[in-house]
């Protein structure tokens, strides 16, 4: 047992060297090594040459490696409060994982393939890619992802010892908000890239890639919820240990997805049928190993305590039970074409037209649900004692609502507008409720709640922002001569040329477009048309003008002979605050995440533990 | 051990054997379904796009290689895969057909106004049936036709410029001439 804090040590210390000797071998254009040379190029700029080390599969795996030892040397280092049996069996549950990604490493795709003799130059890291945003994305994303393999290895730990309570659930609730908070920023720098990067101005699409990062999402947050339940009042642990181990599973399986190829995405990068079949079955021992350590320790724990329909606990069992439907939808559309394929039942497509409705289906409730479910009592309901505040912040909601639908941006004939401004302020007038009311009675506000106002005023903004940008985007295409003009809503956008341009491995055209509003000149939009050498891609940059409530977007097409360019116009309304929105819901979730009882938490200062005694009997 | 705690484990070996079979049968998907590849193209006659009067076949290109693409406005990468189609187009090689899947006419219309038309014909498949008899898993795909009818290339996603020449251009017989969309 004390072997496990020096191994993740020393674990941490080697795929450190594998990741900087990937990373000098980018720098230093070692074009011998067949993974640099087929992702990078003399030409490439530094920062997407250590960016490019992610950027397709055998490095982005060893990023995944390494950010996996990263949290297993977190929990190495800040476990000195577990007993030593647990803190043991969580590492050795990491480590496991850590094996079964080391052996596809090394089994399926070595990073290190030598390729002799060396190229002359390299095929250049995917023109895509090439973008601050995106070279972001991947370890977030991944720290997310990865994150949530602490709260399984929690889960596994707890069933492996036969013991749940309340004090486990103190420990996992950080760890859990902390990679939840980093998934959520990875996601929501995804989108932001989509948006500005691919050149149409969409920021969603309901994507193979982009679901297996949501699906994670959506039960991290059941989970986070859940896990409150289970700290607090002792329930629902059956529960917690499922979403625990579903959390961690969906973020195996989106690397399965994305990794193996099954589907054809947007972003499918790499493809290879043995590595798919080496993930799934390393998934299929995994999970399988954790559901069947639930199956048959799950139904030996007992709930100390019944609740009342109204109470806080109800609410969160609708949160719980309304996200995981909603991870099933986007499970199921995402796996349709899979599944229909398997039955033989012919190819099936899964789009937008699938998902948008059927997604808001648990997902309204869900946002109804908040507001009440913020003004409930733990255990006891008493619903009605909160009547009053409950209508008052509604009425407010509506009245604010209206206004702003009326005020601002007049009608939108779409009964989902008013329904999502009224869910989206009513959600952050609620939010502020409890708070002020502690602060007016000078109540201490501990981090836990300070961060969870946030993470649900964020939750409010993006619901509201998001409704805005559904439903008054404005966007024309239209083909245009050098001072032709285009009339977009109270803007007009005025072509005034295309001029060459010259980039560091890119050449292509600039185009220049006047912006008016109500006829006066309120800016200039140059979007790019850039043709990247190495792979004679070609990659449309739009241009936008960020204003404190709106983008001004333009992108340029297609050239149409005789001078003439089709030219894409794009008003959006509040779409930054969607990008915002989630930045603040990751703080929130931090802020939560360094509350000090977390860290004060031992089991000595806890009830005892509450499983039933035959646990050690159906253990031997 | 009760009934329910182990359903999420029936629930995963289910999975995992959809999985497996889509993992066996996934090469199949992204180079070529060799039951296609060196066949005669599957005919197809269905409403023009432009010309709803009209009827696009498989007949009208026969005795010159051409391209079948698939598309549809619903499909965001069918706008990275259009670039690629209209630099084709002008090159004047060999003849664009547009197989428009699953799509809404006025939508698509818009499309090929806004974007350009870099098809010789658009065939109008609303149901799916065609896409279906090219064994078509997602839009955009591209079928290099040659001129005896025969399917001789499938991509599968957007095309690129590497991709155009490498896997079709490459494939022309020497003679074709340029002009030949005629």
């Amino acid at each position: 047992m004390a072997v496990a804090r020096p191994a993740a040590a020393a674990q941490f210390v080697l795929v450190s060297a594998a990741l900087g000797a990937l990373i000098y071998a980018f720098v230093s254009f070692d074009f011998s090594v067949l993974y640099v040379a087929s992702n990078s190029n003399s030409a490439l700029p530094t920062f997407y040459r250590v960016a490019a080390v992610w950027g397709a599969h055998e490095g982005s795996l060893v990023l995944w490696q390494w950010i996996l030892a990263l949290w297993t040397l977190a929990v190495a280092l800040l476990s000195g409060r577990l007993p030593i049996t647990f803190a043991a069996r969580v590492l050795g549950v990491l480590g496991i994982v850590s094996l079964g990604f080391h052996l596809f490493t090394l089994v399926t795709s070595n990073p290190f393939e030598r390729l002799l003799p060396p190229a002359f130059d390299g095929r250049d890291l995917n023109p895509v890619l090439q973008d601050p945003a995106l070279a972001l994305h991947p370890p977030l994303l991944y720290t997310g992802y990865v994150g949530f393999a602490v709260a399984f290895a929690f889960a596994c730990a707890a069933m492996l010892e036969g013991k749940m309570d309340q004090t486990w659930a103190r420990w996992t609730r950080p760890w859990t908000t902390a990679a939840w908070a980093f998934l959520t920023i990875g996601i929501a720098l995804g989108s932001w890239w989509a948006y500005y990067e691919l050149g149409w101005g969409g920021y969603w699409f309901w994507d193979p890639v982009e679901n297996a990062s949501f699906m994670p999402w959506l039960i991290g947050t059941a989970l986070i919820h859940s896990l409150a339940v289970t700290d607090k009042r002792g329930l629902f642990k059956a529960w917690t240990l499922l979403l625990a181990i579903l959390a961690f599973s969906m973020s195996l399986l989106g690397t399965f997805l994305v990794r193996s190829g099954v589907l054809v995405s947007v972003h499918s990068f790499a493809a290879d049928p043995s590595r798919g079949m080496f993930i799934l079955a390393f998934l299929v021992v995994v999970i399988g190993g954790a559901l069947s350590l639930y199956a048959w320790r799950a139904p030996l724990l007992r709930s100390p305590a019944g609740f009342e329909l109204t109470a806080r606990e109800s609410f969160l069992l609708f949160n719980n039970v309304l996200l995981v439907i909603a991870a099933t939808v986007v499970f199921g559309g995402t796996l349709a074409p899979l599944i229909s394929d398997a039955l033989g039942l012919g190819t099936l497509s899964v789009g937008t037209q699938y998902f948008n409705p059927t997604f808001l289906l648990p997902i309204i409730p869900l946002l109804a649900l908040v507001s009440v479910g913020i003004h409930s009592n733990w255990k006891r309901g008493r619903i009605g004692d909160k009547t009053r505040v409950l209508v008052r912040t509604f009425a407010l909601a509506l009245a604010l609502a209206l206004a702003l639908i009326y005020g601002a941006y007049g009608p939108a004939g779409k009964w989902l507008t008013p329904v999502g401004a009224v869910l989206g302020i009513w959600i952050i007038l609620s939010s502020l409720v409890d708070p002020i009311d502690r602060l007016r009675r000078k109540m201490t506000l501990p981090r836990s709640v300070v961060g969870m106002t946030i993470a649900h005023i964020a939750l409010g903004v993006f619901v509201l922002s998001l409704t805005v940008v559904e439903s008054y985007t404005i966007e024309r295409d239209a083909a245009l001569r050098p001072g032709e003009s285009l009339q977009l809503g109270r803007y007009a956008y005025r072509f005034e040329g295309i001029e060459p341009l010259e980039g560091p491995n890119y050449d292509g055209v600039r185009g220049e477009v006047t912006v008016f509003r109500d006829g006066k000149q309120v800016g200039r939009l140059f979007p790019e048309k850039r043709n990247y050498w190495v792979q004679g891609q070609v990659m449309t940059e739009a241009d936008i003008d960020t204003r404190w409530n709106k983008n001004v977007f333009a992108a340029l097409g297609e050239d149409l002979g005789a001078g003439s360019w089709s030219v894409r116009a794009q008003i959006r309304p509040l779409i930054d605050y969607v990008w915002l929105a989630a930045l603040l819901m990751a703080l929130g979730g931090a802020v939560a995440a360094s509350d000090r009882r977390y860290r004060l938490a031992t089991r000595t200062e806890n009830e005892p533990l509450d499983v039933g005694p035959g646990v050690e009997g159906a253990t031997s | 051990m009760r009934l329910k705690f182990v359903v999420p484990l029936i629930a995963l070996a289910a999975l995992a054997t959809v999985l497996a079979v889509g993992v066996k049968r996934s090469p199949e998907k992204s180079t070529i379904q060799s039951a296609l590849l060196g066949k005669p193209a599957p005919a197809f006659s269905l409403p023009s796009l432009t010309d709803p009067a009209a009827q696009v076949s498989a007949a009208q290109f026969a005795g010159q290689p051409y391209v079948l693409n698939v598309w549809g406005t619903w499909c965001p990468e069918c706008r990275a895969d259009h670039d690629m189609l209209m630099q084709a187009a002008a090159e004047q090689r060999l003849p664009l057909v547009g197989l428009n899947w699953k799509d809404d006419n006025a939508a698509a219309l818009a499309w090929l106004a806004q974007l350009g038309n870099p098809y010789a014909a658009v065939a109008v498949d609303q149901e799916g049936r065609t896409a279906i008899d090219f064994g078509v898993y997602g839009a955009p795909e591209t079928f290099l036709i040659d001129a005896q009818g025969v399917v001789v290339h499938r991509h599968v996603g957007a095309l690129t410029r590497e991709v155009w020449e490498r896997d079709f251009l490459a494939r022309l017989p020497a003679g074709v001439s340029p002009g030949g969309a005629s």
